[in-house]
């Protein structure tokens, strides 16, 4: 392979792309996270909810300016680097990503000033309100940008004319088919995400013995999320394979190590694709079954990666290993999440000092989660930056590959120097933990609570057992 | 329809360039000025005036960037790779500025580290931002609608000077907002610094309308043709004018009008900058009309648009609102 402009470009795009992600998908799920607190606060007077939203607020702050930072340079690597890129589809991207601007970006920067620094300057409705707002911000920023990502894997509602796409039809292409599941499928790897940090944190205070009522609340609250949500995970994802299917056989191709399409399907459990020889090493196969997962019978035949000429095929390996890393890390969560679940019903959840043990060290697993799930889909587009229209060699900017070997050298050490604090300082303020909940000095009462009936189910659910134990009484 | 839309784009876009200019250069403009006190609770309270602001303010310049790319992609295609290097350089110092304000209040009491990013991150962002536009108008190389030129052409002294420029321009944006919103030691010494970076903008301001015209004999042309001329010379006098109204301003005890008088100046130049190169977006051989996107395009977008930035603009005047007042040392929400 010869070092190029491209070939560097790549590097640094998938570097710093797969740094970015990591942060709006957490921050994406804390957002909502601290909207609920918020709101469970507003509600039930309950200090516990108005501590624990204080707590994750600053870890918010700090990933968010982390995620917003890495995000601008992305949205200048566009011109940058792939200005090939950028004049070819402009037409039709530049204004999703307009939109992601001036109707999300905007939102979220200008409420979360308000978030963080309006405990006391705002009556706490609007307090509420501003974290709403927030975190609908936050999905509003992944629609446009899920969708920008959908258009480029399957164009549709467009004309190409001079090698230059024109938009046709808006709907068809804010909207294009694989856009509705694959926005599910990335708002719900956010939700559960956010959910094992959360659960991770309750479990390491309550093994390390500290303020056990708000780790109560976390990992409470966290078991709620997974065991809901991992297992709808598994069937939006399911429903996005069998599209895949349709849509980009090729690769799905790739997904299975699927060569040869004069035969059924095999679920490939492991294997070593060699891509030279057109098959598989080492395989542990069973027969038929990734047939009838994508076309619901064992015989079905679908697209090999023979079925397309080798120049328009994606890489094999990082799809393959990286979807195996995926739905594995998958199974393992609705595995754990139910397990924690039944649990609490038995209400042995804070005694199972193993399962806490373990629950300790599942944080980063959304995150690999993520990362593995983002590898299949962009490297599963390639050899295409817009299927069909450009390929990703001829969308880059006419640069010297000194220029990229520059910039890419300092993005990885700037990268590793910035991200590295902000992790050690984000498990610093994990350690810390939220305050004590005190009686001298409660915060501001929520001004009108127009439901005091309401605090009887919220505490059943998220409470230790003995509601009305801490709640501070409204002052007026 | 073909012709004005790309004219409401370009107004669209200078404004949102404008507003960024504005609104991150005074939260920039304060971190240039963190070195001139040791004092942690002077540092917080400068940092402080900004905090709640600064993400919204940065928010322009994704706007004005992604605006670039929606109304004239063929221009965002050119600019970009014709500055990779000094874009870039602008991108990481921004990374630390950013990280700073949060990182700065976690790590407590070990942040020494943290002002040091934030003053050299803003530095450095603002004297990029200068090059940048300094290698705009000195003009950019394009064959085929592609930049055609080396990885440094955008390296000459003028476009130094201009980083140069902004940085001066920044941190008396800075100043002047610390005058309006802090009070003590700091807003003293802002007073103080303010007046010694007005007149090196000025100089600066001076230096470039006479370098432009002597080196592009376009923008000379737009200047002194007679006819122009006429129309034209209210521009430096009125930037004089407003120079000389913030130093007056600085005297008494005003603690508004010194910043929305250097607000004037900075809108005044830029709208000067605008006159030389209108209607290149491209010096000197690409217009607004030669770059810009499909008309069904800029129609889409211009639909959101007209009621999107409406309502930013009100939020943005209603976070501004919330956080009114003088800044005290201890207004943190950490």
């Amino acid at each position: 392979m010869e070092i190029d402009a491209f070939l560097l470009s790549r590097i640094q795009f998938a570097f710093t792309i797969s740094f970015h992600i990591v942060f709006p998908a957490f921050t994406i799920g804390l957002s909502a996270y601290i909207a609920t607190l918020l709101g469970l606060w507003l509600k039930t007077g309950d200090q516990k909810f108005h501590l624990l939203a204080r707590f994750w607020t600053k870890i918010f702050a700090v990933s968010f300016a982390m995620g917003v930072v890495s995000g601008i340079v992305l949205s200048y690597q566009f011109g940058t680097n792939w200005s090939r890129f950028s004049a070819v589809t402009g037409n039709v991207l530049g204004p999703l990503i307009g939109y992601e601007v001036l109707s999300a970006f905007f939102l979220e920067a200008s409420f979360l000033g308000v978030l963080l620094f309006g405990w006391k300057r705002v009556p706490p409705w609007l307090h509420f309100l501003s974290a709403v707002i927030v975190a609908g911000g936050t999905a509003l920023s992944g629609f446009w940008i899920l969708s920008a990502n959908s258009w480029m894997q399957y164009p549709v509602g467009h004309e190409v004319r001079d090698g230059i796409a024109y938009p046709v039809d808006w709907m068809k292409i804010v909207f294009s088919p694989t856009f509705p599941l694959r926005y599910a499928h990335m708002m719900t790897a956010a939700y559960l995400t956010t959910a094992f940090v959360v659960l991770a944190t309750g479990a390491r205070h309550l093994l390390a013995g500290h303020r056990t009522e708000s780790a109560r609340t976390m990992v409470r609250m966290a078991i709620l999320m997974i065991a809901l949500t991992a297992p709808l995970q598994a069937v939006i994802g399911d429903f996005h394979g069998k599209q895949t299917a349709i849509y980009q056989p090729a690769k799905l191709a790739a997904i299975e190590a699927h060569w040869d399409s004069s035969k059924p399907g095999a679920l490939v459990l492991f294997a070593w694709p060699d891509e030279k020889a057109e098959l598989n090493r080492f395989e542990i196969a069973i027969p038929g079954v990734a047939s009838l997962l994508t076309h619901g019978s064992m015989d079905a035949l679908f697209k090999s990666l023979k079925d397309f000429p080798r120049e328009d095929r994606p890489p094999v390996l990082i799809p393959f290993f990286g979807f195996r890393l995926m739905v594995g890390l998958g199974t393992l969560m609705i595995l754990f999440g139910w397990i924690g679940a039944w649990l609490w019903w038995r209400g042995r959840i804070f005694e199972s000092q193993r399962w806490l043990w373990i629950a300790q060290y599942t944080w980063p697993a959304g995150f690999v989660a993520i990362l593995a799930g983002w590898f299949v889909t962009e490297v599963g587009r390639q050899p295409w930056v817009a299927t069909g229209i450009l390929r990703s060699k001829d969308a880059v900017s006419p640069i010297t590959t000194a220029e990229v070997a520059i910039s890419l050298a300092l993005f990885v050490f700037v990268y590793c120097v910035v991200f590295t604090a902000g992790i050690l300082l984000i498990n610093r303020l994990i350690a810390k933990g939220p305050d004590e909940i005190s009686h001298e000095d409660p915060p501001e009462q929520p001004s009108k609570r127009p439901l005091k009936a309401a605090q009887a189910p919220a505490s059943a659910i998220f409470g230790d057992g003995h509601p009305g134990d801490d709640k501070i009484q409204p002052a007026s | 329809m073909e012709w004005y839309l790309p004219v409401i784009w370009a107004g669209l876009i200078g404004t949102a360039v404008m507003l960024y200019v504005v609104l991150d250069g005074f939260d920039l403009g304060i971190a240039i000025l963190f070195p001139t006190t040791a004092d942690e609770s002077e540092r917080d309270q400068m940092m402080n005036s900004v905090a709640p602001f600064w993400d919204g303010n940065e928010t322009w310049l994704v706007l004005g960037g992604a605006g670039l790319w929606v109304a004239f992609p063929l221009a965002y295609s050119v600019i970009m790779p014709a500055l990779y290097l000094p874009v870039t350089l602008m991108l990481l110092s921004l990374i630390f500025r950013g990280v700073a304000f949060e990182f700065r209040w976690v790590a407590k009491p070990k942040h020494r580290i943290w002002d040091l990013a934030f003053w050299l991150g803003s530095t450095t962002a603002a004297f990029s931002q200068g090059v940048i536009l300094g290698g705009l108008i000195q003009g950019v190389k394009v064959v085929d609608n592609q930049f055609a030129g080396g990885p440094f052409d955008w390296l000459t002294p003028f476009s130094l000077m201009c980083g140069a420029g902004v940085v001066v321009g920044y941190a008396l944006l800075g100043a002047t907002w610390l005058v309006f919103k802090t009070e003590g030691a700091v807003a003293d010494r802002a007073r103080r610094q303010a007046k010694t970076l007005l007149l090196c903008l000025l100089a600066f301001a001076a230096l470039v309308s006479l370098w432009t015209p002597y080196a592009h004999p376009r923008i000379a042309e737009r200047w002194f043709t007679p006819s122009n001329l006429l129309l034209l010379w209210p521009f430096p006098v009125l930037t004089a004018f407003c120079g000389y109204m913030v130093w007056k301003r600085l005297h008494g005890n005003h603690e508004f009008t010194p910043f929305a008088f250097t607000i004037a100046i900075f809108l005044l130049c830029f709208l000067g900058l605008a006159i030389s190169n209108y209607p290149y977006l491209v010096p000197p051989g690409l217009t607004i009309w030669d770059t810009a996107a499909a008309p069904s395009s800029h129609i889409f977008v211009l639909i959101g648009v007209s009621f999107l930035l409406p309502m930013i603009l009100f939020y943005t005047a209603f976070v501004y609102w919330t956080f009114r007042g003088k800044v005290k040392a201890d207004s943190g929400y950490h």
